[in-house]
């Protein structure tokens, strides 16, 4: 499963459990985010045991979409059985800034940083 | 007669050193305006940085902090201005960063929609005078209930919880109709 901006892509790898967003996400709103979201409602509704969340190539997140990751986190955290780890770049200043909060949505939430 | 919100200074752009951009009212559709806030809060980004010279890492990582703040603060600011005007008065959209030693200024300018006032000055009244921290949590957990809630309302909570910022809201009326202007300080660390 893929989605493919002007200046994103983000996708599902099915065999390593793996979600990839990367580029710079700057949509306008719920409808614009929809197919994104489908992404990772998929990967939420396959139940697997860990799910991995790699941001370490994601340049830019508007307040919108660090509210679709957010909605992601807390409907993980609702499955009960999933185990999740996102992965941020050191590099990527906004992240050290705003991924954190992703932890306090979820505190079972693993940051792996590179 | 002007209400305020937040904290907002007046007569303070003489001591600075500033850059402006406009933006005429446009009859395009916002899709297509859309991509012009991405490109603006880069160049804005870019700009800002210049002023941090230097190729130490510490400097260099001082630059890359600069620009992004920057590009995310202008961005959040030139969303909201699109997605709030108010298209049928032709007013044009202002955004002005002024830089000090110790932080930098943004100023948002535009017309509002009547409708979505009274709204927006209620939440403004919340995240000033509210507990930030649970207005967050609150907010994600609301949104994630409801999926088909409209804005998301974490622009201005992503500003001060995780850049620090001081925020400030005037709102005039104009002949015809009401204007907000929106200030943001990013303090310099």
């Amino acid at each position: 499963m893929e989605v493919l901006g002007d200046d994103y892509k983000v996708w599902y790898d099915q065999l390593n459990q793996c979600i990839y967003c990367q580029g710079s996400l700057r949509l306008a709103g719920t409808e614009e985010y929809a197919p994104i979201v489908k992404i990772l409602e998929y990967a939420i509704e396959q139940l697997p045991q860990k799910i991995t969340l790699n941001l370490c190539q994601l340049e830019f997140l508007n307040s919108s979409g660090i509210n679709v990751l957010s909605k992601f986190v807390i409907k993980v955290r609702q499955k009960e059985t999933i185990n999740i780890t996102v992965q941020g770049s050191e590099t990527i200043p906004w992240q050290g800034k705003s991924i954190k909060n992703l932890q306090r949505l979820m505190p079972a939430l693993k940051l792996e940083w590179s | 007669m002007a209400q305020v919100f937040g904290e907002f200074i007046e007569d303070f752009s003489d001591r600075s050193e500033f850059l402006v951009l406009g933006f005429s009212p446009s009859s395009l559709p916002i899709q297509t305006r859309w991509k012009t806030n991405g490109l603006s809060a880069d160049f804005l980004g870019d700009y800002v940085r210049n002023f941090f010279p230097g190729d130490t890492s510490a400097a260099q990582s001082k630059q890359a902090e600069v620009r992004s703040a920057v590009s995310f603060i202008a961005n959040e600011l030139l969303e909201n201005a699109m997605k709030y005007s108010d298209k049928n008065v032709g007013q044009p959209i202002n955004l002005e960063v002024h830089l000090f030693s110790n932080r930098l200024m943004f100023l948002s300018k535009n017309s509002l929609h009547h409708d979505a006032i009274a709204d927006f000055q209620t939440y403004l009244q919340e995240i000033t005078t509210g507990n930030i921290d649970d207005i967050y949590i609150n907010q994600v957990e609301k949104s994630a209930a409801n999926d088909d809630a409209g804005g998301s309302g974490l622009g201005y909570l992503t500003m001060i919880m995780d850049y620090k910022v001081i925020l400030g809201w005037k709102f005039e009326k104009t002949d015809n109709n009401i204007q907000v202007t929106t200030m943001v300080q990013l303090p310099l660390s």
